[in-house]
């Protein structure tokens, strides 16, 4: 999965005419599906617009807008750092090098990524508070009684925040840079060597220039999992912009206000990548699957060893490990939940949801991204990168941009068949699931997208080209050709909006049926009556279920890189 | 077009099918939409089903059921609103999505200061917004919420966000009583007493007084009894144990108390079914289980409190119009920007 989301990818191939008939066939479906992906987006672009510049700006702006500013900066920041160094680091260390638990931690390394991160904060904060093991034994062993003798971290800080999202965020950053270790990385090194080079030379002069791509493409997706986040910053009582976005809309009524906050970031976080992309467009790495000739791992002296164990060892025992502590303490104390069949139901429906918008992206994507190589209009890239931006809005917000057009498309079709047939339909997508299952491809679509188009890329456009000498039209080289050859890019996008989808929860909350619970929603009910503890069970499940496809999706991209 | 076109398309479609399944079955003789937790409440709409026959169905959404109701228009299945705060009757009844209950029952049964003018929303429950004070190192048994921003709680208090709707309705309050210039003194002073920067929720107040980071913090009542009872965690117990309830108030001798409430929403296309519901959630019977159960104060005249909530003290619930409360929630919010109150103590 050498790019999770290469929209950011820059078009280096020339344009060519479009070949009239078949062509414009493809243009038209990917470009149809691209619109519906991009709908949310625009009917918050027409919110936002609709009662022109809000009252709400002077007052943010004279108030908490430049603090929260500030505030969402450095946790960016923050967040884009520590990400990058644990996930470059992680990534060199179990591609490049032989030491003990390394097979464990390739695969342990991305668990993090099944933790929600309202979760993580919460299980953190539990862990590390004044009532929890280490503050306790803290106490116990020096004798304190109060909060007061005594100094310790606050993990409800800036600081803490960008720790407990980093932790279950590297993964995205793991995962993309592996990728590119191991398909090239080793035989580069190699390479790197025999002209004199360290391993530390060779990683700094060969291999992060060459991973810097899959660095940002990595760390895109975890900034923007960071800009759309509300349930860890708001429990950690950090006031981010989006925090803003929300107490403008829910305190103040003021919607439009709200959107329009939603959209300036998003704007801020287009322009980031696009300078990224600015800044390296005169570079380029190719990615060819070459020739597979195996590359070795370097064996390492015990004591540097020891250090490569214990730097895999941290992440994981800091995203994975204190949230199945906490959660299995208190699901623990509360195993009759587990005999609640509404409990069960909610599994069935978060693994349908996950599933049906997995499959859904994952055919939205391949459409898409199949009609872009096919016509390679600008227009259409550019609309497809757009809907790909879904996942940088905070969840509620945009839910509301997937309800109003299908609410409306809902009431016109049921207003159109009692006009003329007499027939009512009432709302036929709006509250139903497949809104929610709509809501999670719009979020996620960055995921589904950036894995079909990096699978894409792997396949040479000569393929296409030998099979249409051969007379097959474009329908039948995908089938016959191109499917089959994409099959672990299919995979790892459906695999990796899985996941996300089985996470997703702000989404949901608002579309959702008649007592219709997912895990998530299990889990938020709790937590909004202060009593996270009751939904721990709830929150173990939705940590399991991710961790399938997790461990499916580490196997899948082993087996492509060897 | 061709074969993988066509598996493609069958994908998405089925994908799309898959989806709809669950949505099926639904609606049912009163459909619900609540910002209210279903565990709260099932315990009375199962009662009404008992009594009545009639099934319920609901969905709890707590940020954006407005928009939703309208977004979904003349089509929409919600009968019947339920929330937790006076701020989110007020927010429906200004989006339009409710419609007015005259002639009936719980017009009779809801005291008129906890119904909107225009009898689009009721109370059914209050819960005081109190103080938790230190067992151990808060001597006295009386307060008013003036006295929270006084010097003498420097460096004591603790909150959550100033931003929640709690929070937000209690300063809407204040100025209600005494105007916003007052109140923005007053919520500048609250902030430059608070010990931490406001996070977590009501019950990480009572839990940082156990630990010795504050003396005294606000909080909702009911936490407290959900505190004292909580058997799973019996560590909660402790920290209901290490506080005490003050009820403060404002000068005239009373004390704020947020509500949770009902309205009929729109286009509720089983409108006598609704108000049925809606009569029923005002009765005898239905305010019993909230106070027994939630630890709320029943809103219907003459209903005892649990025996729990009364060991807080005589609870002297404010008498102000709440819709006069709710109206001031964009200034209340606007003050707490900004005094930076979220930004936590300055000095």
């Amino acid at each position: 999965m050498s790019a999770t989301a290469s929209f950011l990818k820059p078009d280096l191939k020339p344009r060519r005419r479009l070949r009239r008939g078949v062509d414009l066939r493809w243009l038209l479906v990917a470009g149809l599906v691209a619109l519906l992906t991009v709908m949310p987006i625009l009917s918050l672009v027409v919110i936002a617009v609709s009662s022109g510049p809000s009252e709400s700006w002077s007052h943010l702006l004279s108030t908490v807008l430049p603090d929260a500013t500030r505030v969402t900066i450095l946790l960016m920041i923050g967040v884009a750092i520590t990400t990058g160094i644990v996930g470059v680091v992680t990534a060199w260390l179990t591609a490049s090098f032989e030491f003990p638990g390394r097979r464990f931690f390739s695969w342990a390394l991305v668990l993090p990524l099944a933790v929600p991160t309202y979760i993580a904060a919460y299980c953190v904060t539990e862990f590390l508070h004044f009532t929890g093991p280490v503050q306790t034994a803290i106490r116990d062993v020096f004798g304190f009684t109060s909060r007061r003798d005594y100094w310790f971290p606050e993990i409800r800080s800036l600081p803490g925040a960008v720790l407990i999202l980093s932790s279950v965020l590297y993964p995205y950053v793991f995962l993309t840079v592996r990728m590119v270790f191991l398909m090239q990385g080793r035989r580069a090194a190699d390479v790197a060597r025999t002209l004199g080079a360290g391993p530390l030379g060779a990683f700094l002069k060969v291999l992060l220039p060459m991973a810097r791509p899959a660095i940002a493409v990595g760390v895109a997706l975890a900034l923007m999992e960071t800009v759309n986040d509300i349930g860890a910053v708001e429990f950690l009582g950090v006031r981010t912009l989006t925090f803003s976005v929300y107490s403008t809309w829910l305190n103040r009524g003021d919607l439009a206000g709200a959107t329009q906050l939603a959209l300036a970031m998003l704007v801020v976080i287009v322009g980031l990548v696009l300078l990224e992309r600015m800044a390296r467009r005169e570079q380029r790495y190719t990615l060819s699957r070459g020739d597979k000739a195996e590359a070795s791992r370097l064996p390492l002296r015990p004591a540097q060893a020891g250090l490569a164990s214990l730097a895999c060892f941290l992440p994981v025992a800091f995203g994975f490990g204190i949230p199945a502590y906490i959660l299995g303490d208190y699901a623990s104390r509360r195993l009759s939940q587990f005999q609640n069949p509404a409990l069960w139901d909610a599994v069935g429906n978060t693994a349908l949801v996950a599933s049906a918008a997995g499959l859904v992206t994952v055919a939205a994507a391949f459409l898409m991204s199949y009609g872009v190589r096919l016509t390679r209009s600008g227009r259409l890239t550019a609309l497809v990168r757009l809907g790909a931006l879904g996942y940088a809005v905070p969840g509620t917000v945009l839910a509301i941009g997937v309800l109003i057009p299908l609410a409306a498309f809902d009431n016109a079709l049921d207003a159109f068949l009692r006009a003329h047939f007499g027939v009512s339909t009432g709302l036929l997508l709006s509250g139903s699931g497949a809104a929610i299952v709509y809501a999670c491809c719009v979020r996620f679509m960055a995921m589904g997208y950036g894995a079909m188009e990096s699978g894409f890329s792997k396949l040479s456009p000569n393929l296409d080209h030998a099979a249409r000498t051969l007379g097959h039209g474009p329908g039948r080289i995908l089938g016959s050709v191109l499917l089959p050859l994409m099959r672990p890019a299919i995979l790892t996008g459906f695999m990796l909006v899985f996941v996300d989808s089985v996470k997703e929860l702000s989404a949901t909350i608002l579309l959702r049926p008649f007592d219709f619970e997912t895990l998530a929603t299990f889990v938020y009910t709790s937590a909004s009556r202060s009593a996270f503890d009751d939904g721990a069970v709830a929150a173990l499940l939705i940590v399991l279920i991710g961790i399938l496809p997790v461990i499916a999706l580490t196997r899948t991209i082993l087996k492509q890189a060897a | 077009m061709t074969r993988t076109t066509i598996s493609a398309a069958t994908i998405l479609a089925a994908g799309g099918l898959a989806a709809f399944s669950p949505a099926i079955a639904s609606a049912a003789d009163v459909n619900i939409y609540t910002s209210r937790q279903p565990e709260l409440i099932q315990p009375v709409l199962d009662a009404f089903t008992e009594e009545t026959g009639l099934s319920t169905a609901t969905i709890f959404i707590d940020k954006g059921l407005e928009q939703r109701i309208s977004a979904e228009g003349a089509n929409s299945p919600a009968d019947v609103i339920m929330t937790v705060d006076v701020g989110a009757l007020d927010a429906a009844k200004q989006a339009g999505v409710t419609q007015a209950v005259t002639g009936e029952e719980i017009n009779e049964l809801i005291p008129a200061e906890f119904q909107d003018a225009d009898h689009q929303w009721f109370g059914l429950t209050a819960r005081g917004r109190v103080v938790y004070a230190s067992k151990d190192r808060v001597d006295t048994d009386q307060i008013s919420y003036k006295d929270l921003a006084s010097d003498e709680w420097k460096g004591r208090l603790c909150t959550r966000s100033g931003q929640h709707q709690y929070n937000v309705a209690l300063i809407a309050a204040y100025i209600e009583h005494y105007g916003e210039d007052a109140a923005r003194e007053w919520v500048t002073g609250l902030r430059d007493n608070l010990a931490r920067r406001p996070e977590g929720g009501d019950r990480d107040q009572a839990k940082a007084i156990f630990a010795g980071e504050c003396d005294i913090a606000l909080g909702n009542t009911y936490y407290v009894g959900k505190m004292a009872t909580n058997e799973e965690e019996p560590e909660q117990k402790e920290w209901a144990n290490a506080i005490k309830v003050i009820m403060p108030t404002f000068d005239n001798g009373k004390t704020h108390a947020n509500i949770s409430g009902v309205a009929l929403a729109k286009n509720a296309p089983n409108r006598e079914n609704a108000v049925k519901l809606m009569n029923f959630l005002a009765s005898d019977e239905a305010q019993r289980i909230y106070a027994e159960i939630n630890f709320e104060y029943p809103l219907e005249q003459g209903i005892p409190t649990s025996d729990l909530v009364k060991s807080f003290g005589d609870f002297q619930m404010d008498d102000i119009s709440l819709s006069d409360v709710a109206s001031h929630r964009g200034e209340a919010s606007r003050i707490v920007d900004e005094v930076s109150y979220d930004g936590g103590p300055q000095s």
